[in-house]
């Protein structure tokens, strides 16, 4: 059985996925949190993944994607390794061939993609004051005692949500904590947190810029049925979350690998066996020139596979 | 007196050899890094601009390195700029800091004091020997910016990504030991020669400019090797402005540069009408005349909180979709995570060849 693997390395989660020949998931597709770790996250999510294929799965090819694309190509052995943009609207075309609008919302980053028949024609990703909206989400959560995946349901319950000031996390907890003490009840104030969040997201993020259904909504938040269901009354259309929307990116990534590989080259990918490996990274300062850069290198087993932050390439060194 | 200024891209060369000229001793700050931008952050008001915190770390560095005189460009209008120069003065003083700052404004009424600085910087020279060193530095300057714009034709073709970096490196070095017209033409000579002998790919890349406010379009670690990562992607670029254009607009004024800026101000008129302030105006205009010279994109560089680039960020928008031309803007500031400029970047990149690709078939 043929399959294509794509990981997906996020700041706050890390993503695997094993898919067929049609783009579907082999298998369960892996969830994890990076916590940091990235190097970790991957190994565990490659052990994760292989657990629930059949026997017989042959990789044709890997892809990664994610904001340690590179790191993760390195250490898989990728075919390709492209950035989240792409790789997220690659994966809401196979799903959905009209989408016009991708709303992504994971931890860190929040993204906006506009499509025109088939094609991507603009995107945004939060520059200044949009970012952690998947972060803050998980903080209030934990703050209020709720666990993550009831408190979108919450917010469903609202009577009347309460304004909160959505414009920064900082403001926004404060003025959150405001209401509390005031005496408003979790609902209304998870539910106007929702709201809050939206509003944020759309001035801020897809800022003027075109909305017109069909819309995806994807990412780990897009779990979130308040958030849905805000998206919804602000927009006044129907907001479609695909059935893989947290894992989106890592689908994106193996569907990348799959276009990669089609004139039948032979995979660069590593095997499973990358969960066992040993790898480790480390850094210094290069003073060739007066650019000081930073190398970064990653070693596996005393031998170096990679390194990268320099300017004029001396130290490149890529071992396939 | 030993003399530094700020960094701007190559802008140390031709100050330095203008200097050197007159008979000073230079002290060139080192390139910003990571160091230069951790002291000047540290020092500076946490809501100015990316430019005032690089100055300063220069300023800083500089000092360390024996300098006691320091030039700095000044300026009027809308962009906060003009006023830097005192407020770093300001705070080398608080930091206790005994130096002198020569800043050159427009003068405006204050003629006294601008001709006194200019004096010593003439280091009592006659006024053509301070027209013919400034002249000289210029030369460099032009020299290293023609040399640059054949070197990202180059960069988007080369095999052996950095073939065209080492070339403009090595010749930005023999360009400042260079000490005569004959040595800089032999050397502009030599460059382009080991240019074109870069081997290439016969390709058709894309082609994206590169505009915004000039400090960060200038200063590759300020904005991250925008110019560098895009030649990496196959990507041909052309920079909107060069530093002996600004050179030239601020201390020759000329018919040609006349010309150009009305070009500009019509070029921008539909969208913007006025000027507001650095290169707002620029930036809009930018967009307009690549269009039309069909490049796929643009890409737009700004230091965060910058008012004038501001303003256009929240224009272009409007011209990129009367001229269905893709732009993206990319926001600076002292954090230094490159991942997500790649990203976007690389995204931008994707976004184009597509575009391009599905308008062939």
């Amino acid at each position: 059985m043929k399959g294509y693997i794509g990981v997906d390395v996020g700041s706050v989660t890390t993503k695997v996925v094993v898919i067929d020949e049609e783009g579907n998931p082999l298998g369960k597709p892996v969830y994890i949190r990076t916590q940091g770790q990235p190097i970790r996250a991957i190994q565990q999510g490659i052990a994760m993944v292989k657990e629930d294929l059949p026997r017989n799965i042959e990789i044709r090819g890997a892809g990664t994607t994610g904001s340690a694309r590179y790191l993760a190509g390195v250490m898989i052995g990728a075919d390709v390794i492209r950035n989240e943009i792409t790789a997220h609207a690659v994966a809401a075309l196979r799903f959905n061939p009209d989408v016009n609008t991708i709303i992504e919302i994971g931890g860190q980053d929040s993204k906006i993609i506009i499509l025109r028949n088939g094609l991507v024609v603009d995107f945004a990703m939060n520059t200044v004051c949009a970012a952690g909206t998947g972060s803050f989400l998980d903080r209030q959560a934990e703050r209020l005692g709720i666990p993550i995946e009831e408190f979108g349901a919450l917010a469903l319950k609202a009577k009347t949500p309460v304004r909160i000031a959505g414009r920064c996390t900082v403001f926004a907890e404060s003025d959150m904590i405001h209401k509390q003490q005031m005496g408003f009840s979790v609902e209304d104030i998870v539910a106007g947190l929702c709201e809050a969040l939206v509003r944020n997201y759309l001035s801020n993020v897809a800022k003027g810029k075109k909305i017109l259904p069909p819309i995806v909504f994807q990412g780990g938040v897009a779990a979130n049925i308040g958030i849905k269901y805000a998206f919804q009354r602000a927009l006044g259309c129907e907001v479609l979350v695909p059935p893989y929307h947290h894992v989106m990116g890592a689908i994106g990534a193996g569907l990348l690998a799959m276009e990669e590989m089609r004139d039948g080259k032979r995979s660069r990918f590593r095997g499973f066996e990358v969960a066992e490996m040993n790898f480790e990274t480390s850094s210094f300062e290069c003073k060739g020139c007066s650019n000081r850069c930073e190398i970064v290198e990653i070693k596996s087993n005393g031998r170096i596979l990679a390194r990268w932050g320099d300017r004029c390439g001396k130290w490149e060194v890529v071992e396939r | 007196m030993r003399v530094t200024f700020p960094h701007m891209g190559n802008l140390w060369l031709g100050l330095k050899t203008a200097l050197r000229e007159l008979g000073h001793e230079v002290i060139v700050p080192p390139k910003p890094s990571k160091r230069t931008l951790t002291l000047g952050s540290q020092y500076s008001p946490e809501f100015a601009c990316l430019p005032l915190k690089i100055n300063l770390g220069c300023f800083l560095e500089a000092i360390e390195k024996g300098a006691d005189t320091i030039i700095m460009a000044g300026g009027v209008g809308p962009c906060r700029f003009g006023y830097y120069g005192a407020v770093q003065k300001r705070i080398l003083e608080d930091l206790g800091y005994n130096v002198d700052f020569l800043i050159f404004d427009p003068p405006q009424g204050r003629w006294k004091e601008f001709i006194n600085d200019l004096k010593r910087v003439g280091n009592g020279k006659p006024v053509y020997k301070i027209f013919s060193a400034l002249l000289f530095g210029i030369k460099k300057l032009e020299v290293m910016d023609e040399l640059e714009k054949l070197g990202h034709k180059i960069k988007a073709r080369e095999i052996n990504k950095g073939d065209t970096m080492h070339i403009l490196e090595k010749t930005l070095h023999r360009l400042d030991d260079a000490s005569s017209y004959k040595e800089i033409k032999k050397t502009k000579k030599e460059a382009i020669e080991e240019l074109l002998s870069v081997p290439r790919k016969n390709i058709d890349p894309i082609r994206v400019a590169v505009t915004g406010e000039i400090f960060v379009v200038l200063e590759p670690f300020v904005n991250m090797e925008v110019e560098n990562e895009l030649g990496k992607m196959d990507v041909e670029v052309e920079r909107t402005l060069y530093i002996t254009d600004w050179v030239k607009e601020h201390l020759v004024p000329s018919l040609r540069g006349i010309r150009k800026h009305k070009l500009l101000e019509e070029m921008a008129k539909p969208y913007l009408s006025h000027f507001v302030g650095g290169d707002g105006q620029l930036s809009v205009a930018s967009a307009v005349i690549y269009a039309r010279k069909g490049f796929q994109g643009m890409v737009h560089l700004m230091p965060f909180t910058c008012m004038p680039e501001i303003i256009a960020q929240s224009i272009l928008p409007r011209v990129s979709k009367d001229l269905s031309f893709p732009v993206l803007t990319l926001v600076f500031d002292e954090h230094t995570g490159k991942a997500g400029v790649l990203t976007r970047l690389e995204a931008f990149v994707d976004l184009l060849r597509r575009k391009r690709e599905v308008v062939k078939v």
